[in-house]
């Protein structure tokens, strides 16, 4: 039999489900902050250096960029789908689907790898370590600095993400989860479709415009 | 609330069993503690011996302000003090000290809740905050900052003095404030005790969550823009710096789109004491008790719209300027909305004169003054003549220092029965409480007037003629420090040998005095169910206290 997953100071099972998702929200939102003043001072910067931002977006891979956003956009879907399982108490599935959606991650990062050893190669490198020759307009730097800052952050997201899809996978996989009780399975998806939804955020202010 | 309590006299003056005896009392069981009551208590004694480094670092400063020129240290020392001094007030002390002390430990007791929501969230919290305090001191221990609290670039960013473990150790900091701040919002939403409608909570909770939701909303940004200075100033990536191409001015947005708010970080709590604090004292029934609520998510919610109003001398264009200003002001009507509720509250109540009050008092006129001569301040005009003066330092001691300090001072001794279970000296504490009071103008009146006459803000040495105003503040800043120095001993005293409280010795109708003090590991007795609204002194059950004057008027 597993433990009674009620704490002793709530009332019922209900009342700490909605304290676990209430709480799971206002972390999100302090992410979204996190994130938000990192696309301020972007979005500053880029009206101050028009030419190098542009010139910079232009120089890296747009293709890389896409092709990682239908991977996460699909693994916010496979995520979604684990959840549904969950609902319906069928853990095992939840735990496949969750699995799925970590090799998915998994590629995202590889993806990620590619580009940032050719950033590398190239010298498209923040601050004081840019030497890339083909963007010699002001604010190439700047551009490289913000651009590590932003997808780095969001990589670790993906990474610290993947973690939690795991262990809440493993959990699910081994019936730890009910119907009724299914919480941490929810937050676990909500985690992860804020990492997807910061990068559709940085896909198009980085790569696109 | 009801279950009634049963009345003091049956009621054992000193509850046999409580959170500071049971489970168990080994330093162990308190490290290890989910009790919010014991966080609150460890973040309370934390808080104030950092309170205490702080002044420590005020000391000095006022010390080497005693003579025009160098004194008892060279410049560099000077200049790394006032940043301490600032860092470890604001961040260390004034920030986590009433939310996540007194809020911690009352919070879940005025809703009638056995614990926070999140009880290993709490803890961590704690250790969150330590963790960070320590790397904080380490790099003051270390080298130490001259940039001021404020961490202005590129000065930050290229200063030869070890500014990245004080940084990291801020940003560590801020997670402790958004965990505790995530923790009161749920706990607020989820663990009120049944027939506790949002009407019926105490105005602390109202306060109390206003704060919390400035700092999930605030600090995250201040986190990021403090580990950008700090990736620069390592390796030097010209994010903020205008020799790299870097916009200075955009790290000032910034910061003060977190710090602005942040000084009703510090503010609100202090005004949820108080709001506690007035209803108990003049035994009446809170004026208003919807206008002193809203206007604590009033406060919030402009707070996060006046930040420019640190920048009018940065390059703002004039509109700019003149939309923050007005907003400024803003916070301004919100504030008096809640100082004339409290002083209607007083309006033929009876009276009791003890230490709390007396803080009390104190707090009125630091928040009237200090806030006055913030709209003053927030016109641009006069701002564009005072800006960086000691008029600006005047300003916003007498807010989140008299104000803040008076509201954790009346908290401390409002709730010291209820947290130790044991009463203070009365006459040491109205003694101390009258040092502190005249102690603080006699430090801060002369810097309002330093300040208008010119003396800038952070200057190691000054111009003769300033010479006696600083005399007058330091001397002032010595009876402040006295008085200080005097609560600390009776209340260690009182610590140890201090008479029984009782359940109720203020007779206060707050409904964490329902319960035994101290209270019982899991609060009370019973799970309460509220039926009466708080800070309700107009039903028949009300209990006049002992040696207080009798109603003058019935109302």
């Amino acid at each position: 039999m597993q433990p009674s997953p009620l704490a002793h100071h709530f009332e019922s099972l209900d009342k700490q489900a909605h304290a676990s998702r209430l709480a799971m929200w206002i972390f999100l939102a302090t992410e979204v902050l996190l994130f938000t003043a990192l696309f301020a001072g972007y979005s500053v910067y880029r009206f101050l250096f028009y030419d190098g931002f542009s010139q910079c977006s232009r120089s890296i891979e747009t293709w890389i960029g896409f092709v990682n956003t239908l991977i996460l956009v699909t693994s916010s879907f496979t995520v979604a789908t684990g959840l549904n399982f969950a609902a319906k108490g069928q853990g095992r599935k939840t735990g496949l689907f969750f699995g799925i959606s970590v090799l998915f991650a998994l590629a995202f990062l590889g993806l990620k790898a590619v580009e940032y050893t050719h950033h590398f190669q190239e010298g498209q490198l923040p601050g004081p370590y840019y030497h890339f020759a083909a963007v010699k307009a002001a604010g190439g730097p700047l551009f490289f600095s913000l651009y590590f800052l932003i997808t780095g952050l969001h990589a670790f997201h993906v990474i610290v993400g993947m973690t939690v899809l795991i262990v809440i996978g493993v959990l699910a996989y081994r019936g730890r989860f009910s119907p009724a009780y299914h919480v941490p399975v929810e937050n676990a998806a909500l985690y992860w479709h804020l990492v997807d939804l910061i990068w559709i955020f940085v896909f198009p202010l980085i790569y696109l415009i | 609330m009801s279950p009634s309590p049963p009345p003091p006299s049956e009621s054992p003056a000193f509850a046999p069993r409580n959170y500071l005896n049971s489970p168990e009392t080994g330093l162990r069981s308190w490290l290890t503690t989910r009790d919010h009551k014991r966080i609150g208590v460890m973040f309370l004694v934390a808080t104030s011996v950092f309170f205490a480094v702080g002044g420590l670092f005020a000391l000095l400063i006022r010390i080497e302000l005693l003579s025009p020129s160098p004194f008892i240290m060279d410049a560099m020392t000077y200049n790394r003090l006032f940043t301490l001094h600032g860092v470890v007030m604001i961040f260390l002390f004034m920030i986590p000290a009433i939310p996540s002390g007194f809020g911690n430990f009352l919070l879940p007791l005025m809703l009638g809740a056995k614990d926070v929501a999140f009880p290993r969230l709490n803890l961590l919290s704690f250790y969150v905050y330590v963790a960070g305090a320590l790397l904080a001191l380490y790099g003051m221990v270390h080298g130490g900052a001259d940039t001021g609290w404020t961490f202005y670039t590129p000065y930050s960013t290229t200063t030869v003095t070890r500014v990245v473990p004080i940084l990291l150790g801020v940003f560590i900091i801020g997670f402790s404030s958004i965990l505790t701040g995530l923790n009161f919002i749920v706990t607020t939403h989820a663990l009120r005790a049944p027939g506790m409608g949002w009407m019926k909570m105490p105005l602390f909770v109202w306060s109390i969550y206003a704060t919390s939701i400035i700092q999930i909303l605030a600090t995250p940004v201040l986190g990021m823009t403090l580990l950008l200075v700090a990736i620069e100033h390592a390796f030097g990536w010209g994010l903020f710096n205008p020799a790299l191409g870097g916009d200075p001015v955009l790290f000032q947005h910034f910061f003060w789109f977190y710090s602005h708010p942040a000084v009703y970080i510090m503010v609100l709590p202090a005004m949820a004491v108080i709001s506690e604090v007035v209803c108990a004292f003049a035994h009446k029934n809170i004026f208003g008790y919807k206008a002193v609520a809203y206007s604590s998510l009033g406060i919030a919610f402009v707070g996060f719209f006046t930040w420019g109003h640190h920048m009018f001398t940065s390059g703002q264009s004039p509109v700019d300027a003149g939309i923050f200003g007005v907003l400024s002001m803003f916070v301004g009507i919100f504030t008096a909305i809640k100082v004339f509720n409290w002083t209607a509250t007083l309006y033929k109540g009876s009276i009791w004169f003890k230490t709390p009050f007396a803080y009390f008092i104190g707090f009125l006129f630091f928040l009237v003054f200090g806030g006055m001569t913030g709209i003053a301040l927030a016109t641009v005009s006069l701002d564009v003549d005072w800006h960086d003066t000691y008029f600006v330092v005047a300003h916003f001691h007498f807010v989140m220092v008299g104000a803040v300090m008076m509201a954790f001072l009346a908290a401390l001794h409002y709730w010291f029965p209820k947290i130790t279970g044991r009463t203070y000296p009365e006459g040491w504490g109205l003694v101390a409480a009258v040092m502190i009071i005249l102690g603080f103008n006699f430090t801060f009146i002369p810097q309002f007037l330093l300040g208008n006459m010119g003396m800038p803000r952070r200057y190691f040495s000054y111009p003769a003629r300033f010479h006696a105003l600083n005399v007058a503040s330091t001397a002032g800043a010595s009876v402040l420090a006295m008085g200080l120095v005097i609560v600390l001993v009776y209340l260690l005293i009182a610590l140890r040998f201090g008479p029984a409280a009782g359940r109720n010795p203020w007779r206060s109708r707050g409904f964490e005095w329902d319960t035994p003090s101290p209270p019982p590991p899991e609060n009370f007795e019973v799970t309460p169910v509220i039926t009466r609204g708080p800070h309700v002194y107009d039903d028949e059950a009300v209990e006049y206290p002992a040696h207080a004057p009798e109603p003058k008027h019935a109302t």
